[in-house]
């Protein structure tokens, strides 16, 4: 179910990002304060972007699985977080390069963006720990949504707390405002996005199928051979 | 009162992988007495916390008290009176503390309180912290927080347990036969399990082996459950 | 719901009073920890920004000590079971415990301020306490409204100590945010300024928006 269609995603996800990146390279304009380093917004902010809305979606299907008590929720929910969750670390790194390029620091407090989504990895980096101590898998797929729906109401809230806290004189260009950029980059910039959209869904899409396929050749191999012994031991992930 | 106080067909609970009840179909009326034998881990505490409507099911139906679990457990909480392993009680707090605190819970008043207290004979020391309680006292105390609230339907895992034969004797008319409720109560004891009771289920590895009028089982049949 | 929220209460009072178990604990550690912050820091006096930076991490960190044992008694005790039996709203269990821990934290705060107050703070505290005892409400509810919800998560799981703190800190990092934001124009070098209305503001939306899906997925918990 989740398998069609997938072939003709991750060609177009290549196609996009592959057109995103060669206008970035090839065609947009070098930015005049911060010269060539500043290219990597194209990267971080696509995946910040990506990042925060994977993480509420997160929260959104947890609500789903708390409202229907179906397992594939979960799993929806389990994917679309650890996907976030590789993107944020993704954000991290890239802006903590270019503030090192642009500024000369690894680490900028005042760049809203790179704060919120420290606090968001941190937060998220519990949910593995959480899901693993909970052996009774209905209970732990149960406890995982309450959390994702908590953790996904946050990430919005944090990011406009923290916002608040740092007083912008100087709002450093990284990722935040998107005001006053010239055409091409706007449109190199949506192209990024797009791109890694798209990125996100198939990789999404591709996991889904993956977990399905492996928890249906599971059922049958209950069915058929009786074969309990196909269950996983303790783990984190969902088990349909 | 027509309607049988437990309806179940084909109930299963399993926890994780592994299934602690399967396939449990049996009615119980309304005022009788329901003995549930089998070794431990036959899934005998399983099956009354499935009927407190503190496990929801599986697999299969329940109705308690006319109400279907789990969708309308909400109806029949308060008209049940669970006394398990564990007595729900605060070590800390005094027997009348906890009664009053449960009391107030359930909606019932103080002298209820003093009531089930005097017939559990414990108002002696009801203002002991439960910690300094000797077990069978806590028993007592315990029995006394299940029938507080007056409950139709009551959930008994070996309730005799820790008590010397003049606690036993003071209990009865609240939670044994005398009482008139519908009761469920685990037992390992056989011969007097089936003596006390209306009917019969025996369990083995969560399946109903036995399962029939307490007068048709042969205490031979209960004690081969445990071979 | 209310009695059964004032019976859950009542209860969990005349525990602590009985047990003393967490409120001296959380006090003594809010004092000592300001004490810390002394040697850390290395100055005689603060005031501003860094006074009250000081004062909230030490409420944090009592609050963290309260939240470990807020579900204990219950799930050692057994008593969620005898909670689920009876025939009250079972959020109503969730707004006790936040009540309890706000009324923990509330005496916690009423020795650290003051404590606080000789040992550290450089400008005088009486001509903003009324302000200051409304900023300390409002992050309280804040840490109380998260908090129970989280201790009720990580009580039923194995790793609890680790999974409360890890789960919270984080989720509270804006309470901090938007209540040193708000005190430290109270503590203020020069004579206190008035309050920021936004960050008052702030507190309460988040206290707000939390409670609402903590009421909502509270159930959800004490499932079995």
């Amino acid at each position: 179910m989740h398998g069609k269609g997938l072939r003709t995603l991750a060609l177009l996800t290549a196609l996009t990002l592959t057109a995103a990146y060669a206008l970035v390279f090839f065609w947009t304009p070098n930015d005049a304060d911060q010269g060539f380093v500043q290219k990597i917004f194209y990267l971080h902010v696509p995946m910040a972007i990506v990042a925060l809305c994977g993480f509420v979606a997160g929260g959104i299907f947890g609500a789903m699985h708390l409202r229907t008590r179906d397992g594939r929720w979960d799993l929806r929910a389990y994917v679309a977080i650890h996907l976030s969750q590789i993107l944020a670390v993704g954000v991290l790194v890239t802006g903590s390069i270019w503030a090192k390029g642009a500024w000369g620091h690894w680490w900028l407090w005042d760049e809203p963006m790179l704060v919120s989504f420290l606090i968001v990895f941190l937060l998220y980096a519990t949910y593995q720990v959480l899901r693993f101590s909970i052996e009774d898998r209905e209970r732990q797929a149960r406890y995982a949504s309450v959390f994702a729906v908590l953790a996904g109401a946050f990430v919005p809230i944090n990011f406009a707390v923290v916002r608040m806290a740092e007083s912008y004189v100087h709002p450093r260009t990284l990722g935040t405002t998107t005001g006053g950029m010239p055409g091409e980059m706007m449109l190199t910039f949506l192209i990024a996005l797009a791109g890694m959209a798209l990125l996100f869904v198939t990789l999404w899409k591709y996991e889904m199928a993956s977990k399905n396929a492996v928890a249906e050749v599971r059922a049958l191999r209950l069915r058929l051979l009786g074969d309990d012994d196909a269950l996983p031991r303790r783990t984190a992930a969902p088990t349909l | 009162m027509d309607e049988p106080a437990i309806e179940l067909a084909g109930l299963g609970r399993r926890f994780g992988e592994r299934t602690a009840l399967r396939d449990v179909t049996l009615t119980v009326p309304a005022g009788a007495t329901l003995v549930v034998l089998g070794p431990n881990g036959a899934g005998k505490s399983t099956l009354l916390r499935v009927l407190a409507g503190l496990l929801r099911p599986h697999a299969g139906t329940a109705r308690v008290l006319g109400h279907p679990l789990p969708q309308e457990g909400w109806a029949v909480r308060g008209r049940i009176g669970l006394l398990a392993h564990e007595p729900m009680l605060y070590r800390d707090l005094t027997p009348r503390e906890n009664l009053r605190f449960h009391g107030r819970l359930h909606g019932v008043g103080r002298e209820r309180v003093e009531e089930v207290l005097e017939a559990v004979g414990m108002t002696a020391r009801a203002d002991d912290p439960v910690a300094t309680l000797s077990r069978g006292m806590v028993q007592r105390v315990a029995a006394a927080r299940a029938v507080l609230h007056d409950p139709e339907l009551l959930l008994l895992d070996e309730p005799l347990a820790n008590l010397d034969p003049a606690a036993s004797e003071l209990l009865e008319p609240l939670v044994g036969r005398a009482s008139g409720r519908t009761r469920v109560v685990t037992s390992h004891d056989p011969a007097g399990g089936l003596a006390g009771a209306d009917l019969a289920l025996g369990l083995r590895g969560g399946r109903p082996a036995i399962c029939a009028p307490a007068a048709e089982v042969a205490a031979a049949d209960a004690t081969a459950l445990y071979a | 719901m209310l009695t059964a929220v004032g019976a859950i209460l009542r209860k969990d009072l005349l525990l602590e009073l009985r047990t003393r178990e967490s409120v001296p604990a959380m006090a003594i550690f809010a004092v000592t920890t300001l004490v810390v912050f002394h040697f850390a820091l290395d100055r005689p006096t603060l005031a501003g920004d860094l006074a009250a930076g000081v004062l909230w991490v030490s409420f944090l960190f009592a609050a963290m000590l309260g939240l470990n044992r807020l579900f204990v008694a219950e799930e050692e005790q057994g008593g969620f079971d005898g909670f689920m039996l009876a025939p009250i709203d079972r959020t109503s269990l969730y707004v006790a415990k936040a009540l309890a821990l706000l009324a923990f934290l509330a005496i916690v705060q009423a020795i650290a301020v003051p404590a606080f107050a000789i040992l550290l703070l450089d400008p005088s505290l009486w001509p903003v306490l009324p302000e200051l005892v409304g900023v300390l409400l409002l992050g309280d509810a804040g840490i109380c409204v998260v908090g129970a919800l989280v201790s009720a998560i990580g009580i039923r799981t194995r790793a609890r100590d680790l999974i409360v703190p890890l789960l919270a800190l984080p989720l509270l990092i804006p309470v901090v945010i938007g209540a040193v934001e708000a005190t430290a124009p109270l503590l203020a070098e020069g004579g206190a300024e008035p309050l920021p209305g936004r960050w008052l503001l702030t507190l309460g939306l988040y206290d707000a928006v939390f409670a609402a899906i903590a009421y909502a997925v509270f159930d959800d918990l004490l499932e079995d």
